[in-house]
């Protein structure tokens, strides 16, 4: 059940057939997902569709029991979370789940675990360019960042790493809707330089708005996939998800 | 704390990160400078009345010694609860096996159990000095049950986690009482080789002295290396997992190698704990490791200060002291000067009845322990102001970008 148009050449991340459980609890009923190199691919749906459980078993927070995942072609099913990180995987894990009493720097050097100082202090600094307001509060405990700093945050450490793909997992929950923009404009600018994003969302329409393509999600399966524009126009989808009649 | 005091750029976050680094080298030799102040003091203080009035100026050295062992304990499960934050109600399980280790190493009994003549054939001047590498040697054993305990068990959390380790706590003690044959069961393993010096040759029970400086030499070290550990890349995985496992793990943690280090290492102090402790008492017995000594360790760290680990050791001290004299202390003064009511209770009785009321007005009052780690102090104060505090900077980035 690919994208119709997916003879995409470079493909960074490759979900084949993945089942997932929590416990006896079936979360992924065989999921098919390809992320172009490059691309912004979003996953849509609603409470409880498999969207945060599918980017936790690409990340390693939980494993498969039927299925592949390939990253650069490479299979990673089995692969524990923190040897994923250094493979290429960064994650910024829904309810963004910042160091609090950590201070943004020291957050984002947790972030950098996996790499030498040095690479760290270059990349904090490529951080701080592209989230100025952390550079302003760098000194601040993550704690006492407002919602949409500390998503800055979230986003800021997962980079760190220089990930091959960075998985965002509902970055706009919980925002102010100018700062929902605000977000998704950052989201398309690290695009722009070159970052392959896997984006998790409940709203929709925004999501919809920066991908290039997307897959939604109903109850563990993909119902429906293809490209962004396709989806915004395709009826099931302006129902259920953009609220039009 | 304003924002713009610290704004690191990149050389100068290079350079504060420097300062940070030699800042903490000069902090740990500032760990031995402290102890020795501290060492130079005590024997002062236990010459001077009222101390000597209370006990013998040498009662008073063993029994700061005593306190040492408490002290190491609670500098170890400082790694594991303070640190790691990883619940441990069995720690005296550890304590146990690095005493024992020594035992069966440095005692007739233990030796025919082990099938070596050792301590039979050699001088005690010579047979103690097997006492100073099976400092190294109860660690290691120790750590490898920390290892043991923590491979299968470390999956869980919070209550779960506290619940086997509690289990764990009683099953070691019970296997050294049950399994008489290699353990001599209930009366324990007795006439330990104490420890010796080439010059000095066999501590003895009636000198402190030699005992109280090996004490100090070994706190002072096991602080260091601990303190060492927490500012290291290894402390700071610790602290994200403390914080929050699941980020730790997503920033590329190897969390169960970090929480079974946490516990190995928490287990060595232990070892190192009961290795000394057991050549000091030249005998061990399942009865000196029961749940209450887990539970001391545990109130030490709480009331010290979590984290911090001038604050356990002081925490440690306190509690000891309290324990072993103050309330012998406070039962002669009353009986003394027969105050009514006061001098019909018996105050050593009532240590645990203490205990709880101090530990519930210590977490009503200072949740943070007396010296608390600065990390944890925030966690448990700042709560009430952070509310507001983040609305305000919600509201204010909310306008700062109407406006633009």
């Amino acid at each position: 059940m690919t994208a119709p148009n997916t003879v995409a050449t470079d493909v960074v991340l490759k979900l084949t057939n993945v089942h997932s459980y929590y416990g006896a609890i079936h979360a992924l009923r065989g999921i098919d997902i390809e992320v172009p190199r490059g691309e912004i691919v979003t996953l849509i749906g609603a409470n409880g569709a498999g969207k945060t459980t599918t980017l936790r078993t690409i990340s390693g927070l939980i494993h498969p029991r039927e299925g592949s995942v390939e990253l650069n072609g490479k299979d990673i099913s089995k692969t524990a979370a923190h040897e994923l990180v250094v493979a290429g995987i960064g994650h910024a894990p829904e309810g963004r789940r910042i160091f609090s009493r950590l201070t943004i720097y020291e957050n984002l050097l947790m972030g950098g675990f996996t790499r030498t100082k040095a690479e760290n202090l270059e990349q904090v600094e490529h951080v701080y360019g592209l989230f100025p307001r952390l550079r302003e509060r760098a000194s601040q405990k993550g704690g006492t960042l407002s919602g949409g700093e500390q998503q800055m945050l979230a986003i800021g450490r997962a980079l760190m790493t220089r990930p091959d793909v960075l998985l965002l997992d509902e970055p706009s929950l919980g925002l102010a809707p100018i700062l929902v923009q605000q977000i998704f404009g950052i989201i398309r600018e690290i695009n722009s330089r070159g970052m392959t994003i896997l984006l998790v969302e409940q709203n929709a329409l925004q999501a919809l708005s920066i991908a290039n393509r997307g897959y939604v999600l109903q109850t563990g399966e993909v119902v429906l996939s293809g490209s962004s524009r396709d989806l915004r126009e395709n009826e099931m989808v302006r129902k259920a998800y953009l609220g039009e009649d | 704390m304003s924002a713009s005091t610290a704004v690191p750029s990149g050389r100068f976050a290079a350079r504060r990160q420097r300062l940070a680094e030699v800042s903490s080298r000069h902090r740990s030799w500032s760990i031995v400078v402290g102890i020795a102040i501290i060492g130079a003091i005590l024997p002062v203080l236990a010459n001077i009345p009222p101390f000597t009035l209370a006990t013998p100026t040498n009662a008073w050295m063993d029994g700061f010694t005593n306190a040492g062992v408490w002290v190491l304990l609670a500098i170890g499960l400082n790694l594991v609860v303070g640190v790691a934050g990883l619940l441990d109600l069995g720690y005296a399980a550890f304590f146990a096996i690095g005493a024992y280790t020594y035992a069966y190493v440095a005692s007739p009994f233990g030796n025919s159990i082990l099938g070596i003549e050792f301590v039979t054939k050699v001088s005690p001047d010579l047979s103690g000095l097997v006492f100073w590498p099976m400092l190294l040697v109860g660690a290691l054993v120790a750590g490898m049950f920390g290892i043991l305990l923590g491979a299968p068990t470390l999956r869980l959390r919070g209550d779960y986690l506290a619940i086997v380790t509690l289990g764990f706590g009683e099953i070691v003690p019970i296997v050294f009482l049950n399994s008489d044959a290699v353990t001599n069961g209930t009366n324990g393993v007795g006439g330990l080789a104490r420890p010796a010096l080439p010059i000095i040759g066999s501590f003895s029970a009636l000198n402190p002295w030699p005992y109280y400086i090996s004490m100090l030499v070994l706190v002072a070290v096991v602080m260091m290396l601990a303190y060492r550990l927490v500012e290291s890349r290894l402390g700071r995985a610790w602290e994200a997992i403390r914080e929050d496992e699941l980020a730790a793990a997503a920033s590329g943690i190897n969390t169960v190698t970090a929480k079974l280090l946490a516990f190995a290492l928490g287990a060595s102090t232990a070892g190192i704990a009961g290795v000394f402790n057991a050549s000091k008492l030249v005998t061990v017995s399942p009865d000196q490791f029961t749940f209450i000594v887990s539970f001391t360790v545990l109130a030490m760290v709480v009331l010290g200060g979590m984290g911090n680990f001038w604050g356990v050791a002081v925490g440690a001290f306190v509690i000891y002291t309290i324990n072993n004299v103050l309330l012998k202390v406070l039962n002669q003064f009353f009986d003394a000067v027969s105050f009514p009511i006061l001098k019909d209770i018996d105050f050593i009785q009532l240590q645990f009845l203490l205990y709880g009321l101090a530990l519930v007005a210590m977490m009503l009052l200072r949740p943070e322990g007396l010296f608390p780690n600065s990390r944890r102090q925030r966690e448990l104060h700042t709560q009430v102001l952070e509310p507001g505090a983040d609305e305000l900077t919600t509201a204010e980035a909310t306008t700062e970008e109407g406006q633009r």
